[in-house]
């Protein structure tokens, strides 16, 4: 991979295309299947929606649970899918990344996900979803392109608890936020939220003063 | 008489629209490509660099065009899946005679277009030259909009040709040409990132003009503050600053509103008005009426939203205001740019940079294919037909007497609408799919049965081509070779990737061998397109839209040039209007006066509810092409009809349930989708459908008196829950009009 670039996400500007989706499956390694979620968070609410890629742990409770040992990091940092020859189908994986991402894939008795385009970023490309995402919602740059160029900051820390989770690619989060805590649901929204902030108002009645 | 020859689901069955899911050879790891090409994408204004891999004769996938500067690399899903077109099971491969009762017989070529010109000439011997009519698209490349624009002037003789960008780009096109001058984009989109304030309106632009949205997050990045018009909440205005829900129809109420709060608090650059302006007074004078109250019951938002953003457009030192079919499809869409451009003036930032103004050209040659001649009032150069001067230049170029130059023809929905009266006989259409794209569709469909003689251009057999007595197979983009004009003015080199299937042919050599039939063969004795963009050229020097300049190397070299670039070592002209030097004798802007009027089909108790019409990401335009292809129809597969949940409450409707849509001219059932993310009085259905699910089935045909674009946007209709139809239609694909 290239050292000096790194994986980003804001999701601030997803608008919910799918180029992502569409144009992970075209990747020569995974040809018609793609690694990329997207999520749509609550349409009837909100046109919210999130990309998951993998997020490349480092230290990955997929490889930690995998009892068959399946699950390897290449030397910079790059968790990929099971070895087909060791993955046993057991799913542990599955059940135990905390962002959701590997699929066990029943046609292939095989767990497969994100590996950051490795065919690609091996050669000094950019991953494909990153590469056509329209709104950079996705971005493979340096992190000294994303400090010049975007408002609020790069975080790599995730709190699940007490448990806390160090991962390759970063979100972009406002800034003074040091990490994303996602153990506490509220009610008003997230806790990593900045306090204070008002939830998103995604009702059109809302603001016609009609609700 | 051309009805279809058999019913609709044996039409499907042969002829699709099916699927394509995987791309020529399937799945499996397809090795090293044997070419690379870079070329654009065929799809939207924004003309995306796209490279199409090549293996065996076949395009087999595509790699991200980092290089090309105005997307570099980035592509929205339409993009990424387009090559799904090539090996197409849907391809036609043969001319197609209708056999009434038998589908259609394939042909030979000899036959198809001896016919053609027979029945061409027949008609016209009968009925007269302007008996016979053309309809194209702004999908075209420039050659190939140039050659339709002199075939019918020159080979036909016919004064009716117009094209789909009268569905598209007229009304901005109208209000730009009276205000400033030039009908193009003013800006280069390089200029959106540097302004301080950019005013969206009426521009989906996250699924309309994907490419645009990393513009406006840079801006956002760099500190600007971003309003956004749009009677639903878009995925671009969850995080804008201002977003403001205006009913269908009511955007004059904002940007009126917006100017009124802008004198009044002295945010006017009266400097710029007195050097560079005619017509303040009358503007002034035209917007006193429109307190924030008044323009917010205009436009059916609280007043407070229009003084808001009037204080974050106001006193900016640098802005953008974008514009899409939103503010231009209406029945008075050149009045709506009009305010939107007084916005601009007003303001005095425009042609300099990080300041101006542009609407989203949405069709791919949207731009190009406005320009070369194949609208009903123009000739190359974005000429006026009726200019004197302007017949003589292109009479003389192509050899023709002045005096044999048809003048001014009707616009696509008059032309309809002629055909509905018997008073056009003979069509030959290429690039448009009008069943499924003008307004009013059980009239289009009743005109095209009228016609005595229909010719159809296509690589599929669209929902329009089914009613013609012959379709000649065309080519895609990949399979020619040519320019297009991008949403920034940038002209662009698509190059030939493959060659058309046996048996289709490249469009511009089927115009020119049915010319030659029509006893215009020397006219039209292009050996490539190369030739036809040499003769474009200097068709359109000294023209307002100059491509003199402008040779395909140079658009290698530099990545597209902008016209007007009049001389071979002119760099082209990214941004119009430096210097504030407007494109009249004088150098000065015209502003404008506007006054709001209602829609033309306003709600009532009968039909209370406002239905606006729009696009998805997935889909292209009518979508005879993305309904072809697997991912994109899996993304989006039918229609739906977007609700408030108040409006649902009402209606008894729960989310998924099926609807019956219904305006004066028809009825529609699509399931809808509950949210609240729209105006509850209004309702949102997205048109790439055909048949039952056709949103244009309901939409009104009035058009806008100066641009004759039909207004899309605003009508009235009711909706009832119903129990989903189990007709023949309803069961059919839902990419073929099904229902799922």
């Amino acid at each position: 991979m290239n050292g000096e670039h790194a994986f980003f996400i804001d999701h601030a500007r997803c608008i919910g295309c799918h180029s992502c989706v569409q144009a992970c499956e075209e990747c020569d390694t995974h040809r018609g299947q793609s690694m990329i979620d997207l999520e749509t968070i609550q349409r009837p609410d909100s046109v919210q929606t999130a990309p998951q890629v993998c997020m490349h742990c480092e230290d990955p409770v997929c490889a930690q649970v995998c009892p068959a040992d399946a699950i390897k990091m290449t030397p910079d940092g790059v968790v990929q899918s099971a070895l087909a020859p060791r993955c046993v189908g057991c799913s542990n994986c599955v059940l135990a990344c905390p962002f959701g991402v590997p699929k066990y894939q029943v046609e292939l008795d095989q767990m497969m996900k994100c590996d950051m385009c490795y065919d690609r970023t091996s050669v000094g490309k950019r991953p494909m979803c990153a590469t056509v995402c329209p709104s950079q919602a996705l971005a493979f740059t340096s992190r000294a392109e994303i400090e010049r160029t975007r408002r609020g900051h790069a975080v790599n820390e995730w709190r699940f608890g007490g448990e806390t989770v160090r991962t390759q690619v970063y979100v972009m989060v406002p800034a003074g936020v040091p990490a994303v805590r996602v153990d506490l649901l509220r009610r008003d929204g997230l806790q990593a939220a900045p306090r204070g902030a008002a939830p998103p108002v995604d009702d059109v009645a809302v603001l016609l003063g009609e609700a | 008489m051309a009805r279809l020859p058999v019913s609709v689901p044996d039409l499907v069955r042969r002829y699709g629209p099916h699927l394509n899911r995987a791309p020529a050879g399937g799945w499996a790891p397809a090795g090293e490509p044997d070419r690379v090409v870079p070329t654009h994408c065929c799809f939207c204004g924004q003309q995306c660099g796209i490279q199409l891999k090549v293996r065996r004769g076949k395009v087999v996938g595509f790699e991200p065009w980092e290089d090309f500067p105005f997307n570099r690399g980035k592509l929205c899903p339409k993009g990424v899946k387009r090559y799904l077109q090539d090996e197409h099971p849907d391809r036609l491969r043969a001319p197609l005679e209708r056999r009434d009762g038998d589908f259609f017989a394939e042909v030979s070529w000899d036959a198809a277009l001896d016919r053609t010109a027979r029945e061409i000439r027949r008609i016209q011997d009968r009925h007269g030259a302007d008996a016979v009519a053309l309809l194209t698209g702004a999908s075209l490349t420039n050659e190939r909009a140039y050659l339709m624009g002199k075939f019918a002037r020159v080979a036909l003789r016919t004064p009716h040709i117009d094209y789909n960008g009268r569905l598209c780009m007229v009304s901005a096109a109208a209000a730009s040409k009276r205000m400033l001058g030039i009908d193009r984009a003013a800006n280069p989109w390089s200029d959106i990132p540097r302004a301080e304030v950019v005013l969206v309106v009426g521009a989906n632009v996250a699924e309309c003009a994907p490419i645009t949205t990393d513009y406006l997050w840079q801006a956002r990045e760099n500190g600007a503050r971003i309003i956004v018009l749009d009677p639903r909440l878009t995925p671009i205005a969850r995080t804008v600053d201002l977003f403001i829900p205006v009913k269908p129809g009511g955007d004059i109420g904002v940007l009126n509103g917006m100017l009124h709060v802008m004198i009044g608090r002295g945010w006017i650059d009266r400097r710029f008005i007195a050097d560079h302006t005619t017509g303040w007074d009358e503007v002034v004078e035209a917007v006193k009426p429109y307190t924030p109250e008044h323009g917010g019951a205009i436009a059916g938002v609280p007043p407070a939203l229009i003084v808001r953003a009037a204080e974050l457009w106001g006193p900016a030192k640098t802005s953008f205001l974008l514009h899409a079919r939103g503010l231009e499809h209406h029945a008075k869409g050149v009045d709506n740019c009009m305010a939107a451009i007084n916005l601009v003036l007003a303001s005095g930032r425009i042609g300099r940079e990080g300041c101006g103004y542009a609407m989203i050209t949405g069709q791919g040659n949207g731009q190009g294919g406005r320009e070369q001649g194949q609208k009903c009032d123009q000739l190359p150069g974005a000429r006026d037909i009726e200019n004197p001067d302007h017949r003589r230049h292109i009479a003389g170029l192509w050899g023709v007497p002045e005096a044999s130059l048809p003048g001014k023809g009707l616009s696509a929905v008059p032309l309809v609408e002629a055909i509905h009266e018997g008073r056009i006989k003979g069509l030959l259409l290429l690039c448009f799919n009008p069943v499924v794209s003008l307004p009013d569709g059980n009239f289009v469909r009743e005109a095209l049965e009228r016609l005595e003689f229909f010719a159809v251009i296509d690589f599929f057999l669209s929902e329009t081509a089914r009613y013609a007595d012959l379709v000649l197979p065309g080519a895609l983009m990949e399979e020619d070779e040519g320019t297009t004009t991008n949403v920034e003015g940038r002209v662009i080199h698509h190059r030939k990737v493959v060659d058309p299937p046996p048996g289709a042919r490249e469009d511009w050599r089927i115009v020119c061998d049915l010319a030659a039939r029509l006893g215009a063969g020397d006219k039209f004795a292009y050996r490539s397109p190369a030739e036809i963009f040499d003769e474009l050229r200097a068709a359109s020097r000294g023209g307002v839209a100059d491509y003199y300049g402008i040779t395909w190397d140079r658009i290698d070299r530099e990545h597209g040039v902008a016209w007007p670039c009049p001389t071979l070592d002119h760099p082209g002209t990214p941004r119009l209007y430096e210097g504030a030097r407007f494109h009249f004798p004088d150098g000065r802007a015209r502003f404008q006066p506007v006054t709001w009027r209602p829609a033309a089909e306003p709600t009532d108790a009968e039909y209370p509810v406002v239905l606006t019409t729009g696009r998805v990401v997935a889909h292209y335009l009518s979508g005879t092409q993305t309904r072809r292809i697997g991912a994109l129809v899996d993304q989006a597969p039918q229609p739906v009809c977007e609700m408030h949940p108040k409006l649902a409450a009402t209606l008894g409707v729960a989310d998924g349930d099926v609807v019956r849509i219904e305006s004066r001219r028809g009825a529609i059932t699509v399931r809808a989708q509950v949210v609240r993310t729209i105006r509850p009085d209004t309702v949102f259905v997205a048109y790439h459908w055909p048949g039952d699910r056709s949103a244009n089935t309901l939409t009104v045909r009035a058009i806008d008196p100066v641009s004759h674009i039909p207004e899309f946007k605003v009508c009235a209709v009711r909706v009832t829950k119903v129990e989903r139809p189990v007709d023949a239609l309803a069961a059919l694909p839902p990419e073929a009009g099904g229902l799922r």
